[in-house]
């Protein structure tokens, strides 16, 4: 029996689940997927989107066919694994002092932890990128170390502020502007995680690793002068798959 | 590029769109676009254009342009809307271009019948591609079209035409048959599953109304709730432009071009793509009904869709001596009625 499902969004996309909960094996299984079949470039195809539990394939019902597509997808699956995206590992700065990190010391209180150790269990973590959504370029990064779970916070922002480093549930994001929100905010990252005028739009894809780096106040400024000239990368490399 | 069109009021909505944004859903990017697709490309056809080309979509009221090339031609589509210009005794009605001049005043008075219109301009508006797209993302952080916001007093769109030829301008064959009275098909999923049987018997049976909390985000309807057989939370998964989610509320909402990429709500059913246009014209206050098709026939009622908007765009011809008469009156007075006889034309 297979253990994943195709499902309908009408003539407008495929929804190829492989699960119902966050994970990073069936999360796995996606972007293989998502890779296999943009490596395909089948005709009809637009786009696809991966998801945490499932991947989209958006077609074009006057160029293909969802029997047609069905059948091909059918076929990747089990072949799924053979086929990598190109996957980055990225290093972003954030700044934890408590002037750009309004809830890192309510976060320590209730994890029962200093400051610095929610700093420190936060850069030392390797994350993953789920999925990108909410706002355009907001990364769904897990997991999150189990001593630094908590719920969303009992009263969301409307506001909060672009660059926050924030983290709920088992799950670390950015907010990529200004945005309502309801995540513990505990750092801000100097660079730009969305930029419209740039070819990849949101810095960061699903697949993606993320590695935060701890900076000082006179550092984050110096950076985000940079960003602000347009002069500043952050760096990466290639994730091996 | 020349100056076009200076906005004088920029009516209540109006926005640069085209036919979306693709390629960005991993990016979290709404695909944005015209909401009514049919209409966006017959004003692009009746002036000339490439059927994708960038326009204004106009919701609410519509904007007052001045004229500042030497000539431009424009059309008007959008229920039974009409272009009234300063010092011309009869309005110009949609569905038809015509030439403007320099200094010539005009505004676009909106069709009560339609939630979106549209308004072409020969060769097109001077936006620059953003990720792909010339569409509009007014939420934040704004981007796309026309500075990535709806149109303002003082803009000045540009485009490649300083004048625009005098020639014999055209008309729709027929008017549109927006089929308000006819159900919009769906197919049920991804998520039927996580409702009652009787919710999605419900679904299907019922009558629910478009409330005013409706944008280019999605149409919230009213009507009979619809049960979650369980929790109504899921770990998220994708949206498409017509998704139908039905989030703790119990109430369905249509999602349309600016919805989330990626949502948390079970969504019980999918407009059709052919349905697409209909939905995205119903104001609100339209009562709205749902028919279960298959994905097999959702995309053979596209195609056929498809076949009927090529065949009213081949069938566009020059406008005929009817102008003269009260055809606007006896025009809207049958799109207003639902009762469309081509033959009257």
């Amino acid at each position: 029996m297979a253990d994943f499902r195709i499902l309908n969004a009408a003539d407008s996309a495929l929804i190829v689940e492989f699960g119902s909960k966050i994970d990073r094996k069936i999360s796995e299984r996606i972007l293989a997927l998502a890779a296999a079949v943009e490596k395909a470039r089948l005709p009809g195809v637009t786009e696809v989107l991966p998801t945490f539990r499932s991947l989209s394939v958006n077609y074009d019902p006057l160029v293909t066919t969802g029997r047609e597509l069905e059948h091909r997808i059918t076929g990747f699956v089990s072949d799924s694994g053979k086929v990598s995206g190109s996957r980055r590992l990225w290093d972003v700065p954030a700044c934890y002092d408590p002037e750009f990190a309004p809830d890192i010391e309510a976060v320590a209180r209730a994890a029962e932890l200093t400051p610095a150790e929610v700093v420190t269990l936060h850069s030392e973590t390797q994350y993953h990128v789920y999925m990108v959504g909410f706002v355009a370029g907001f990364p769904y990064m897990g997991d999150l170390p189990a001593k630094l779970r908590l719920p969303r916070r009992a009263d969301p922002r409307t506001r909060v502020p672009p660059g926050s480093v924030a983290i709920a549930t088992s799950m670390a994001a950015v907010y990529p502007y200004e945005s309502p929100g309801g995540w513990h905010l505990i750092g801000t990252t100097p660079i730009r995680l969305f930029d419209p005028d740039s070819e990849r739009g949101a810095l960061l894809r699903p697949g993606d690793g993320v590695k935060f780096r701890p900076v000082s106040k006179s550092e984050f400024a110096k950076i985000r002068k940079a960003v602000e000239q347009r002069n500043y990368t952050p760096a990466s490399k290639e994730i091996a798959v | 590029m020349s100056a076009l069109l200076k906005v004088v009021a920029p009516g209540f909505f109006t926005t640069v769109q085209d036919s979306g944004r693709r390629g960005y859903l991993h990016a979290g990017v709404p695909v944005s676009g015209a909401l009514d697709r049919d209409g966006f490309m017959l004003a692009n056809a009746l002036v000339g254009n490439d059927l994708n080309a960038a326009n204004l979509e106009m919701i609410g009221s519509g904007p007052e342009f001045e004229v500042m090339a030497s000539s431009v031609r424009i059309a008007l589509v959008g229920g039974n809307g009409t272009i009234e210009i300063a010092g011309r005794e009869e309005a110009i009605r949609c569905d038809r271009s015509v030439r403007l001049t320099k200094g010539e005043i005009f505004r676009a008075r909106l069709s009560s019948d339609s939630f979106c219109s549209y308004l072409a301009v020969e060769g097109g508006f001077d936006i620059p591609l953003c990720l792909g797209s010339r569409s509009t993302y007014t939420r934040a952080p704004g981007f796309g079209g026309f500075s990535g916001r709806q149109l303002r007093a003082g803009d000045i769109l540009e485009g490649p035409n300083e004048e625009a030829a005098a020639r014999t301008e055209v008309m729709l064959n027929a008017p549109r048959k927006p089929r308000f009275d006819q159900p919009i098909r769906v197919v049920l999923g991804p998520q039927d599953d996580y409702f009652t049987k009787e919710a999605v018997q419900q679904f299907l049976s019922a009558t629910y109304k478009i409330t005013p909390a409706s944008d280019r985000i999605g149409f919230r309807l009213e009507g009979p709730l619809l049960e979650h057989s369980g929790d109504y939370n899921l770990v998220s998964d994708g949206i498409v432009t017509g998704s139908i989610q039905v989030p703790g509320s119990k109430l369905p909402i249509i999602l349309l071009s600016d919805a989330q990429t990626t949502g948390g709500y079970p969504k019980i059913a999918t407009v059709i793509s052919a349905d697409l246009p209909t939905v995205g014209i119903r104001r609100a206050g339209r009562e709205v009904r749902f028919q279960r098709v298959s994905r097999d026939e959702a995309e053979q009622i596209r195609r056929a869709e498809h076949a009927e908007l090529m065949s009213m765009i081949e069938a566009i011809r020059p406008l005929d001596g009817l102008q003269g008469l009260n055809l606007e009156a006896l025009y809207g007075q049958n799109l207003v009625d639902g009762v469309i006889d081509g033959a009257n034309y």
